[in-house]
């Protein structure tokens, strides 16, 4: 039972990671109808912005909760420039153009940042810096939450508490689920719909960038090529959970995070990489637009 | 009752005799002129440009957008693989003793192929049913996962070689050759299988297949089995990206899940997209020179992939119809027939 809920923890914790990665996905697609194939690789630039900080910064030989934030904060500035920058080149210039010029330029740009990543940082695995001394945090009988968890799961939920103010409570967020809700009519009502499409990819980068950083804290192994398996995930999660909703992408990814976990720890982890695609087909075939997407009526 | 193909070999016997010297001339010259590497480029090029028409059958002329293409022709790499390995070693030796060699592999290797495409196309039928229920990105995600499960499944059969890839070597017949790498033998597969899919979707039932990606519902209203040709599409899909993949194997004589995996989906993807949705010239195109890019820019060294990926990119946004758009090579004209209307520009 006590590895049950240890089980759970982790799964909870990794899944939280999933879902920050797959609110990108989802906010991306809710404005542009797009599948931003290259968002894992941005997660990974995230991680790495973070290694080459806390090294420059000095914060990789003296772990503390100021470094940690620091790190995250430049980071996510990084990455929010990296989204807008991703936005403009590749993905305006075919705005019109029907959905699937964007999608190849998505693989495009995802190619990109893997080969330049590998040219800039090195194939080669790096180890990110602890930023945090691990140590056991609560312990309830036999189910132990170390801090580096703690840190994660604090992180991820005050992230996700921080977007849902967003797109609910201001008139940026107003203006995003216009766009969602129908582009040109909000474009009729003047929502500056191409500024708020920049403002979905800065806050979606920005959210991949933390979940790059929270990685790296408690998996410490990073490289060039470790944004692709996530961001298939991620993407799956965003699915699960009916692409373009906000809440769905969370449960989404904590799905995952926790079905993933329990069958590498209980069944086999070599089915570990497959059984994300099983709950989603299984999901799919029964609630065909995800757990909360809503089903669409044709008009003819 | 002479056969329906009858007529057309009766007219164009000149042309198949001598596409048949040219082949065989591809196989037994090629190998003297060009080194092994452009060899294997030529060879990977057939098997791209048959995975992107098969292909564009679904996403360009169907309009359903698969993007869990390479899980088929893993099915067809592996199945004729094993084929190979377990049974036709034997009976290619038993053949060798009838027949002189080259005529005895000659009958061999179409086995495995066709095999290799039937097995994929039951997996197209069991992963098309369920699936073509869904639409649009729905459909793309779940074709993606249904291809992710089909790599990891077969990487966890041990029969054929688990994470340690599979090589086509039978340790009951050690002296059997069973790669097959004649140029000439490969695209005259690729060429016939272009062939036939060309025939089909220009063809007057292949207007169906066109409907279905104009207009769901209106294709319906008309009488057309909307279901149906979806599936019939993503079946014969399945069939050749499985013969793709049993020439890849052979050609190879060496598999492994890693050549599988979404990344070469997506290439695919890429492939048909790049070339024109809805363009056999395009995706032939497209395939024959995404495939080679990466060779003729190996000068550039770890440079390469990125300015590659850059191509893609400004290529995409300078033509975001893709290069052929619609249009076709008009290929009719040249040979002498009358021109294939093209369908309505659009």
């Amino acid at each position: 039972m006590e590895n049950f809920l240890q089980q759970l923890l982790n799964g909870i914790t990794w899944g939280g990671i999933y879902a920050l990665i797959a609110l990108g996905y989802t906010m991306v697609y809710g404005v542009l109808k797009l599948i931003n194939f290259a968002h894992g690789d941005v997660y990974m630039i995230g991680a790495m912005t973070g290694f080459y900080v806390a090294h420059a910064l000095g914060f990789a030989g003296h772990p503390s909760m100021v470094g940690l934030l620091v790190t995250l904060v430049c980071s996510m500035a990084v990455c929010a420039l990296l989204g807008a920058l991703i936005e403009r080149v590749a993905y305006r210039p075919l705005r019109g153009a029907g959905r699937l010029a964007p999608l190849i330029t998505a693989i495009g740009v995802s190619l990109f940042l893997e080969n330049a990543g590998q040219v800039l940082f090195g194939a080669d695995p790096k180890f990110f810096p602890p930023l945090l001394e691990s140590r056991e945090l609560v312990r309830v009988g036999a189910l132990a939450i170390s801090n580096i968890q703690g840190v994660v799961l604090a992180t991820t939920l005050v992230l996700m508490a921080g977007l849902e103010f967003v797109v609910m409570r201001t008139r940026f967020g107003r203006a995003m689920r216009a766009v969602s809700f129908d582009a040109p009519a909000a474009a009729l009502m003047g929502v500056p719909v191409d500024r708020v499409i920049l403002g979905t990819f800065v806050l979606g980068s920005a959210l991949a960038a933390a979940a790059g950083i929270l990685v790296g804290l408690s998996n410490p192994k990073i490289d060039p090529l470790m944004g692709i398996m996530p961001g298939i995930k991620a993407f799956v999660a965003a699915v699960l959970g009916g692409i373009g909703h906000v809440p769905g992408a969370m449960v989404g990814g904590l799905v995952l995070g926790i079905v993933e976990t329990l069958v590498s720890g209980y069944l086999s982890s070599t089915y570990r990489d497959a059984i994300a695609f099983v709950v989603l087909i299984a999901i799919l075939l029964y609630r065909p637009t995800g757990l909360f997407g809503s089903a669409q009526t044709e008009k003819v | 009752m002479a056969p329906a193909w009858a007529p057309l070999v009766r007219r164009h016997w000149i042309a198949l005799a001598m596409a048949a010297t040219l082949l065989v001339g591809l196989d037994t010259g090629l190998p003297h002129v060009l080194n092994p590497y452009y060899l294997t480029i030529l060879t990977r090029i057939g098997v791209a440009v048959l995975a992107a028409v098969s292909l564009q059958l679904v996403n360009g002329f169907t309009g359903q957008f698969s993007i869990g293409h390479a899980g088929f022709m893993a099915v067809g790499a592996y199945v004729s693989a094993a084929l190979s390995v377990y049974l036709g070693a034997g009976w290619l030796v038993a053949l060798a003793t009838l027949l002189p060699a080259p005529l005895a592999r000659a009958c061999y290797f179409p086995i495995p192929l066709v095999a290799g495409g039937l097995a994929a196309a039951l997996a197209g039928l069991a992963v098309g049913i369920p699936a073509l229920r869904l639409r649009g990105d729905y459909l793309a995600i779940a074709t993606l996962g249904f291809g992710e499960i089909i790599r990891i499944a077969i990487l966890n059969v041990d029969a054929v070689g688990g994470a340690r890839g599979f090589s086509l070597t039978s340790a009951a017949q050690p002296g059997a050759d069973l790669r097959y790498d004649g140029l000439g033998a490969i695209y005259a597969v690729v060429a016939l299988s272009v062939l036939v899919i060309a025939r089909l979707v220009y063809s007057a039932g292949g207007l169906a297949f066109r409907a279905v990606r104009e207009d769901e519902t209106a294709a319906e209203s008309v009488g057309v089995a909307t279901t149906r040709v979806k599936v019939e599409a993503f079946v014969v899909s399945s069939f050749f990206a499985g013969v793709a993949g049993a020439l890849f194997a052979h050609s190879e004589g060496y598999v492994h899940t890693n050549s599988f995996a979404f990344l070469r989906s997506f290439e695919i993807v890429v492939f048909v997209v790049l070339g024109g949705l809805g363009s056999i010239s395009g995706a032939i195109l497209a395939a024959t020179v995404l495939t080679a890019a990466p060779e003729v820019l190996r000068g550039l060294g770890e440079w390469r992939m990125i300015l590659y990926s850059l191509l893609l990119i400004v290529t995409m946004i300078l033509r975001p119809q893709g290069l052929m758009g619609q249009r076709e090579f008009p290929v009719g004209r040249w040979l002498g027939t009358r021109p294939r209307q093209p369908h309505a520009a659009a």
